[in-house]
């Protein structure tokens, strides 16, 4: 066993690579669960954006496209259940799952000629002095901007939230939507627009995968991330930097198992590989011990007309 | 009355099988204070949403200070100066105040000065109320101060109030009085809508009563009599219940020292609840809403179990026991929420009458069920109670509030039960399937039956109760002799204004 192969510092930038994804996808379901849909289809509308993406980038060689592409591509599945949810009144939670397998279905179908294909790099940004600094440099100052959008956003979404007008509109069509209706806001029109933020969000991270953490395109390659990214927002409180706080904490376990798994140490491989999910939904679940409470209306169906 | 404010002409709206509005006239003045009168289903409600923009008339007109007026959503409406308080408040009980408050504005400043304009035109008002408190931690009448601020805020023509009385205590209902005659005074109109009408008597300048849809009177109140009002609305004259000769006998249930926690984060926990209540009494609880009732009924009907002797029927500790063995010992319950707690929305009316009458009707047969002895049991409920419906085999959710509430109550009556606990029985009924219902347990306490009757309905626990005892924030007064009682102490007993002086008005 050699520990002393670990750098701290590799470590902790590619504990942030890791966890990216996840804050991607938590995000967007964030935004719509506040709205007051509940999302299942997450791992179905990442997959798609996986595909999308990689399939856009080694065709166009840009990853800026494929990206592009990939946040369209999620939107455009989630479009289809914003109609199933929204105007057919369909259940929310059979919908998602639906979507899930029709995502993971057709992302197969899709990337078939693109199994084994290495995809355009993605550049990494270079800031002169900063990137060179010791330490701090390779840990904040030497990844790709997608990263960097990842943490935007939550920052991005959290100020919206918090203090503006739409974001308000939001909380409050996901806590009381009769009462909302009742004042005259547009419900329904409001849900769509986070399930399609929801949907383009799913996309990036979906496409982060395939197109800058693994890199290339393997079917099912989005497994499990689904699942930990709903956990993260219910047990994160519906507050967007804890949700920040949970993936890089999901991230790091991650990548100190590999590391460990890598060094040899003598656990099991299994109980490594399971340890990230333990660990993140453990603390969350101990953090979120304040009950803030759910979005009142989260997961119920609107009809307009009563 | 000076000049015309909005003038409505022969709007209609029809749904499905029902003609909600039936062409209906009439004007509203300028600073005029206009009540709007009828019986649930009237067609109230409708004829106050096509107002705010919220339903679209079928046919028909208005014209607000003589220009044509047909709001397309709120929004406009609001814009037109006018407002509305709704009937089932539309606030976001995790939102605060004065989030609340923006969420009703075109327009709203910036938080910190939208906070200061709220305490202005509370104090100016005398509704008192802090900005950044949390609407699900606040009572039924400061929940109403903050639809009322929000309507305030915008400086409204009309202010609309959609049965603004009818969760205050008769200290609040003072307050609200006050705000809205100082609100006639500065020219504001106001549609005042109401079944109560003694409320109407002291506020109202003018009142239109609605039937059946219809326009089929207008009145000044002050001039009117009650009795003749209520003609005009029910379209007949009402008998009262009778009250008829009873005698109790001995104690049927009692509580002692009785402290149950809150079940949920908005829910309210009793504290320390004494009542006895005796064969043949009525014994009826008044208070506001969301002071303890629904936790008491269900205490009382098992559903939330406590210790064992916390609840005795007669000597027998029954605290332990669960909803249906306390049904098999003649305890019944008719909770309030009459879709998804008294009654299964999607399951037909025999299957209800299944889901609370098997044990105690003999319905069920070594795990069996007799679908045809419940069949029986359901149209003997729907007989007696003259509940209209198609029949038993109908889902309840196709039946009408009102008759809903007979069936829920005429189940538990026709049950013979020794104890018999009901929430709101009359709660949106019309008149008289209301006396029906209040006159059904009168003659169940005088058959020896001790009923514990919860309700917001003062007028209603006057009449039919022995002894009166009110809840306030979980605790229960001590019960007094219900002939007598002043309104005066009756708002004492349910808390006062809650803890909040009238302010200078």
């Amino acid at each position: 066993m050699d520990l002393s192969a670990i750098n701290p510092a590799l470590l902790i930038a590619s504990l942030m690579v890791a966890a990216t994804p996840l804050l991607f996808a938590a995000i967007g379901e964030l935004v719509v669960e506040k709205s007051g849909v509940l999302n299942l289809g997450v791992e179905g509308m990442m997959i798609v954006g996986a595909v999308a993406g990689f399939a856009t980038a080694v065709e166009t060689g840009s990853p800026l496209l494929g990206f592009v592409a990939a946040a369209g591509a999620g939107a455009t599945l989630s479009v289809l259940f914003a109609i199933l949810t929204q105007y057919a009144q369909a259940n929310q939670v059979a919908s998602g799952l639906s979507l899930t397998l029709f995502g993971l279905g057709m992302s197969a179908l899709l990337g078939q000629s693109y199994v084994g294909v290495k995809p355009p790099q993605m550049q990494k940004i270079d800031l002169p002095v900063l990137s060179d600094l010791p330490v701090v440099g390779p840990i904040l100052f030497g990844h790709d901007p997608m990263l960097y959008l990842a943490i935007a956003l939550i920052a991005a979404v959290w100020a919206v939230i918090k203090f503006s007008r739409i974001g308000l509109v939001l909380r409050a069509v996901g806590e009381n939507h009769d009462a909302a209706h009742a004042l005259g806001y547009k419900v329904v029109r409001i849900r769509i627009l986070a399930i399609l933020f929801g949907g383009a969000c799913a996309g990036l991270g979906g496409a982060y995968i395939s197109l800058i953490r693994v890199p290339q395109w393997t079917e099912g390659m989005t497994a499990g991330i689904r699942w930990i990214a709903l956990a993260l927002v219910v047990f994160a409180s519906w507050k967007p930097w804890r949700v920040l706080l949970g993936a890089y904490l999901f991230g790091g376990v991650t990548v100190v198992q590999l590391n460990l798994q890598a060094a040899g140490v003598a656990i099991p491989v299994e109980y490594l590989a399971m340890s990230p999910y333990l660990i993140t939904i453990l603390v969350l679940v101990i953090l979120s011990a304040d009950k803030s409470s759910a979005p009142a209306a989260l997961g119920r169906n609107f009809h307009a007309a009563r | 009355m000076t000049e015309v404010l909005l003038s409505l002409k022969g709007l209609t709206k029809a749904y499905p099988g029902v003609v909600a509005n039936d062409s209906v006239s009439f004007d509203i003045g300028t600073g005029e204070v206009h009540a709007l009168l009828g019986e649930n289903g009237a067609g109230k409600s409708t004829l106050v949403k096509m107002i705010y923009g919220l339903v679209k008339p079928d046919s028909g007109e208005m014209t607000l200070r003589g220009a044509p007026y047909a709001p397309g959503e709120p929004r406009q409406a609001r814009a037109d100066g006018i407002a509305m308080v709704f009937q089932h408040f539309s606030l976001f009980d995790a939102l605060n105040v004065a989030e609340n408050i923006a969420l009703g504005m075109e327009n709203p400043p910036k938080l910190r000065d939208l906070a200061s304009r709220i305490r202005d035109v509370s104090e100016t008002y005398g509704l008192p109320l802090d900005p950044f408190r949390t609407v699900g931690d606040l009572s039924a009448g400061e929940r109403q101060r903050v639809e009322i601020i929000r309507c305030l805020l915008q400086d409204p023509k009309l202010l609309i109030m959609d049965e603004p009385t009818s969760v205050l205590t008769p200290q609040e209902v003072e307050i609200l009085f006050l705000t809205l005659q100082k609100l006639r005074a500065e020219g504001t109109s106001i549609l005042y809508i109401s079944h109560k009408l003694e409320e109407i008597r002291a506020l109202c300048d003018h009142a239109t009563i609605l039937r059946l849809g219809k326009n089929v009177g207008e009145c000044i109140p002050a001039e009117t009599s009650a009795s003749e009002m209520a003609e005009l609305m029910v379209g007949s004259a009402l008998t009262p219940p009778e009250r008829g000769d009873r005698t109790f006998g001995e104690v049927a249930l009692d509580i002692s020292g009785l402290s149950v926690p809150s079940p949920s984060a908005f829910g309210t926990a009793l504290r320390n609840v004494h009542l006895t209540v005796r064969r043949g009494e009525i014994l009826g609880i008044g208070g506001v809403a969301g002071n303890g009732q629904d936790e008491l009924l269900s205490v009382l009907s098992g559903e939330t179990l406590t210790e064992a002797d916390a609840v005795k029927l007669g000597k027998d500790p029954i605290g332990t026991l669960g909803p249906v063995a306390r049904r098999a010992l003649g305890v019944l319950a008719a909770p309030e929420e009459r879709l998804g707690h008294a009654a299964a929305p999607d399951m037909s009316l025999t299957e209800n009458a299944m889901l609370t009458g098997a044990t105690r009707e003999g319905l069920v047969k070594n795990g069996f069920l007799k679908w045809a002895a419940a069949k029986e049991f359901a149209e003997r409920v729907i007989n007696e109670f003259d509940v209209r419906t198609p029949g038993p085999e109908n889902a309840a959710r196709s039946l009408s509030g009102g008759n809903l509430q007979k069936f829920v109550i005429g189940r538990e009556v026709l049950q013979r039960p020794d104890v018999l606990v009901v929430n709101q029985p009359t709660w949106g009924v019309d008149a008289s399937a209301a006396a029906a219902i209040r006159q059904s347990l009168l003659d169940l306490a005088a058959g020896g039956c001790a009923v514990i009757c919860i309700s917001q309905d003062l007028d209603e626990l006057m009449e039919i109760s022995d002894s009166f005892a009110a809840l306030n924030e979980g605790r229960l007064s001590a019960p007094r002799p219900a002939a007598g009682l002043t309104v005066e102490e009756i708002g004492l007993m349910m808390g006062g204004a809650h803890g909040m002086e009238v302010a200078h008005v």
